[in-house]
């Protein structure tokens, strides 16, 4: 076999442009590949990527070569990824990359098109000649992915065939990340494209002990792990949902502790409001910052009943020992320890969904028993806000 | 860290295993071991019904009910009478 033409390497992004003049000319349709190979992948989609540093010809087309180091684009990207929706956009185009000067022999790691995944997988593979096949996702990583079978054997079946991998490499075997076994069954992608599936680390990290342990992983490279730094990593995107939520939550307790006969009065509305304000950060806090940092330590299995200790442990000292509390009825008592609690409780159990260890059925059993306490909370705490504004007011 | 326990709907019949080993390969929790050419359960209440055995599991050997554990994708499949799924893609909720 002839060894693969390296062009272009360490060319600028700009000089991608070859890919432009041949985006209208489609692999199969055109004979242009003696002279030039075609473009696979999307030239507008891939415009402006500082992360391409060049391409080489391959019989089946032009592939881009991908950097294995992070530019600050890349660290500000998975920093917005992180903090906000700007993840729910930050795919890149599937298909082939390469990484180094691969060839006929060099090895073909999978991936998705979440580009945080791309990124974590490009800066593992560092000094190698590899290949990567990325898969589409959505822009979603490889674990949800492969859950709601994205990253699945139906897409890693069809990549394999319009990359033309087979063209590409002379081995038949691809490296998929193991938290991609949840959607792709390794058998059928054999069957249907020849290639094997090897199931590597869960982390791209441990990558390069892997390839030079013979391509065999250690126990601890087959497990996941939820670190406080995994878990703290996550505590932006708890928050975030609970923002509006609590801005209505302050303008309606403003306006209940404001309401007077004249309208509503705001030195009256700030005084009375600012407590249950601060108990309601309180619990927010314990929820959704506190809990998951906490998880292994606060005690109980149940994400419920540990959001519920933490909301307490935050929320009873402010009660007792804040001073904001002096002198208040026991309707408002009532509410705030019943009410805060509950929603630590709440907003600790929606981290089921980011946490790394739990089920489904287990999900669903917490929440039928949650639910209803809930419920019940909420209504009762109302009840209790409503008392002690008609007791302030002196109508009861 | 060990979630709630006795929930799994992890189901492994011996009889059928032939050995390959591929559930001890995938599973993120380490719930398989090969033991004398066959796989076996360990610990049942490791396992968060990710599904990847099953998968990867050509003899049929390995069942479970695989699904997100995630409470608001649940509580939003209620609400719609639907399967939960999370709700990545459908651009509304900002989760994984």
């Amino acid at each position: 076999m002839k060894p693969l033409k390296i062009v272009n390497t360490n060319m600028d992004p700009a000089a991608l442009s070859p890919l432009r003049q041949q985006s209208s000319c489609a692999p199969k349709a055109c004979s242009c590949t003696t002279e030039a190979a075609p473009a696979l992948h999307d030239e507008k989609a891939l415009r402006g990527a500082r992360w391409i540093e060049g391409a080489i010809d391959t019989p089946a087309g032009r592939v881009p070569v991908v950097s294995t180091a992070w530019k600050a684009a890349d660290r500000l990207g998975q920093v917005r990824a992180r903090v906000s929706s700007f993840r729910m956009k930050y795919a890149i185009d599937p298909g082939l990359y390469a990484v180094g000067r691969p060839g006929m022999d060099s090895d073909v790691y999978v991936s998705a098109n979440y580009k945080l995944s791309f990124d974590v997988l490009r800066r593992a593979l560092a000094g190698k000649d590899a290949w990567i096949l990325v898969l589409d996702t959505g822009g979603i990583n490889v674990w949800c992915a492969a859950g709601k079978g994205t990253f699945g054997t139906t897409e890693l079946v069809n990549r394999i065939k319009v990359s033309r991998l087979a063209e590409m490499v002379r081995h038949r075997r691809v490296i998929a990340p193991q938290l991609g076994a949840v959607g792709v069954d390794a058998d059928a992608v054999k069957r249907e494209t020849g290639f094997a599936v090897r199931f590597g680390p869960v982390r791209a990290a441990d990558i390069p002990a892997y390839v030079s342990a013979g391509y065999k992983k250690t126990d601890a490279m087959r497990r996941v792990r939820f670190t406080v730094l995994d878990r703290l990593a996550l505590t932006p995107m708890e928050l975030r949902p609970a923002v509006k939520p609590y801005l209505v939550f302050a303008l309606a307790m403003l306006a209940v502790s404001g309401l007077a006969p004249e309208g509503i009065l705001f030195r009256q509305a700030f005084s009375g409001a600012l407590p249950l304000l601060v108990l309601g950060l309180a619990a927010l806090f314990a929820g959704a910052v506190v809990t998951p940092v906490l998880l292994p330590v606060i005690p109980f299995r149940s994400f419920a009943v540990k959001g519920l200790v933490a909301g307490a442990a935050l929320v009873v000292p402010i009660v007792l020992y804040s001073g904001m509390f002096e002198g208040a009825d026991a309707a408002l008592l009532a509410a705030s320890y019943v009410f805060f609690p509950l929603v630590s409780s709440y907003l600790a159990l929606q981290f089921t969904g980011a946490s790394t260890y739990t089920g489904m059925t287990g999900v669903k059993k917490e929440l039928r028993y949650a639910l209803p306490v809930y419920i019940g909370g909420s209504i009762v705490s109302a009840i209790g806000l409503i008392a002690h504004n008609l007791l302030v007011r002196g109508i009861i | 860290m060990k979630y709630l326990k006795n929930v799994t709907t992890l189901t492994y019949t011996g009889e059928k295993c032939t050995g390959c080993g591929r559930c001890v390969d995938v599973c993120p929790h380490a719930v398989f071991a090969m033991i004398g050419g066959k796989a076996a359960v360990l610990d049942r209440d490791l396992c968060m019904e990710c599904g990847a055995c099953q998968r990867n599991c050509s003899a049929g050997a390995i069942s479970v009910d695989a699904g997100v554990g995630c409470a608001s994708a649940i509580i939003r499949g209620k609400l719609t009478g639907s399967e939960p799924v999370c709700g990545c893609s459908e651009g509304g909720g900002a989760c994984c």
